[in-house]
């Protein structure tokens, strides 16, 4: 049986993981390599390398940091923040990266998602959607907004989702930018309305605090995957224990043998 | 040597530090005269059937057909296992090795395509290529197209039909799982490749 996939992000600024995920026994919870090799000891189906590095110098250092993390790590690594080109993107697998994220790019400029699908297939490519909700329409209408959620784009991310869909996106993460950061639950409407909305696989990003939250976007948000950072650090300690709550409420998830 | 045959599709990054991290000495090429001095071969894939036509324009068929008549030990990942059928509705017209005579063809299931995640794997015990590898372990698959069940299946894998996971005859092997993606479990798979050898 096809399993739901449990997704750890890092968030990444100069080669540093900056928020969300601690463990006990590290003082400093920075090194993105050390730390995505203990989530996938774990049980962690994959990894998500976001960079959230703004200065240009930051960025060269990028590659560097994605090579080390990639080194040790043998399930699906997904790298994203600011990639802007096809040639960004083909630098970033070069280091290792099994997929990448686009986003505020790919709203601009539609058929990047085509191009870097072309050469590295379209299971490569990630669109990163961040939606939040519009006061008195449905879950369908949330709004798409883009560079890290300052401006908004005017279009639904049900409709963006589906262009993306039909311009070779392998998957979509949806992150709702209401929920992110509550710790108060995932937007499972908002979740529900893209995933019926489209074909390729739907991870459900933001606002995860407990492992029932994530069982209610299994459910009733029909996510095919979940993502999330601080619920590593705050409650649940590691995603082996979220696995293990998951399973007893019917959820199929991956448990190491 | 193990060689890895680049056809122009997809990263091949993670297929080659896998193989590394397990021991193996790697080449990369799109050169026939270099598969002829192959200890082994690995085809590897994410992207489409029709890429296999560079296979066939750059001589590499001929070259792989006979690397595993002479007994070298052959391992196709995803569209790489599928190439070893006769063909798939993916790209009609375009052969593939046809060692196993039937198609492949498309999940017509109604769940999402692709199927994308972690998976199990249903394993015959007689499998070498799995041996050592628990009944009902996970395995990472991306793909929207799967070979049918049939007496080379060492593993079946379900989504809402059965499908061949892994095939496998003497020297012939093939997974549609990533075994480079899919942690201890595929490893062990890449580890047991790298040490085939005939009865």
């Amino acid at each position: 049986m096809l399993t739901k996939r449990i997704i750890a992000c890092l968030d990444v600024r100069d080669g540093r993981v900056v928020k969300g995920i601690q463990f006990v026994d590290i003082v400093d919870a920075g090194d993105p390599a050390e730390l995505a090799a203990r989530h996938a000891a774990a049980g962690a189906d994959e990894i998500v390398f976001l960079d959230i590095t703004a200065t240009h110098e930051g960025r060269s250092a990028l590659l560097d940091s994605v090579r080390r993390t990639a080194c040790q790590l043998f399930v699906p690594f997904t790298v994203g923040g600011g990639i802007r080109t096809a040639d960004e993107a083909a630098a970033i697998f070069d280091a290792g990266a099994d997929k990448v994220t686009v986003n505020s790019a790919a709203l601009a400029h539609p058929e990047l998602i085509g191009e870097i699908g072309a050469k590295f297939g379209a299971q490569a490519v990630i669109v990163a959607i961040d939606a939040r909700r519009v006061p008195n329409r449905s879950a369908a209408e949330a709004e798409v907004f883009v560079s890290g959620g300052r401006k908004a784009t005017g279009r639904s991310a049900v409709e963006w989702a589906q262009e993306a869909e039909s311009r070779g996106a392998g998957e979509i993460l949806l992150t709702s930018m209401d929920a992110d950061g509550t710790r108060a639950g995932f937007d499972c409407d908002l979740t529900a309305a893209v995933s019926q909305a489209v074909q390729i696989p739907v991870i459900a990003s933001g606002g995860a605090g407990n492992a029932q939250h994530f069982t209610q976007v299994f459910r009733e948000g029909k996510a095919d995957a979940a993502l999330a950072a601080s619920i590593f650090h705050f409650g649940i300690h590691d995603v082996r224990t979220l696995k293990e709550e998951l399973q007893r409420d019917g959820i199929p998830v991956r448990l190491a043998c | 040597m193990i060689v890895v045959i680049d056809y122009n599709v997809g990263n091949l990054t993670s297929v080659i530090k896998a193989l590394r991290h397990i021991g193996a000495e790697v080449a990369v090429t799109q050169n026939p005269a270099e598969l002829a001095k192959a200890d082994r071969i690995v085809l590897p894939g994410v992207g489409h059937f029709a890429a296999t036509r560079f296979l066939e324009k750059r001589g590499l068929t001929s070259a792989i057909r006979a690397g595993i008549a002479a007994g070298v030990p052959f391992l196709g990942i995803c569209v790489g296992l599928q190439w070893l059928f006769a063909g798939s509705t993916e790209a009609p017209g375009i052969p593939g090795l046809a060692v196993f005579p039937e198609c492949c063809d498309r999940f017509t299931s109604g769940k999402k395509v692709p199927h994308v995640g972690w998976n199990s794997l249903a394993i015959r015990p007689e499998s070498r290529l799995l041996a050592g590898i628990r009944n009902n372990s996970f395995a990472y698959f991306t793909h929207s197209y799967r070979a049918p069940v049939t007496d080379v299946t060492v593993a079946v894998t379900d989504y809402a039909e059965p499908f061949a996971a892994a095939v496998e005859q003497n020297n012939i092997m093939g997974v549609q799982f990533h075994p480079e993606k899919s942690g201890e479990t595929g490893l062990r798979v890449l580890r047991n490749f790298l040490e085939w050898r005939p009865c």
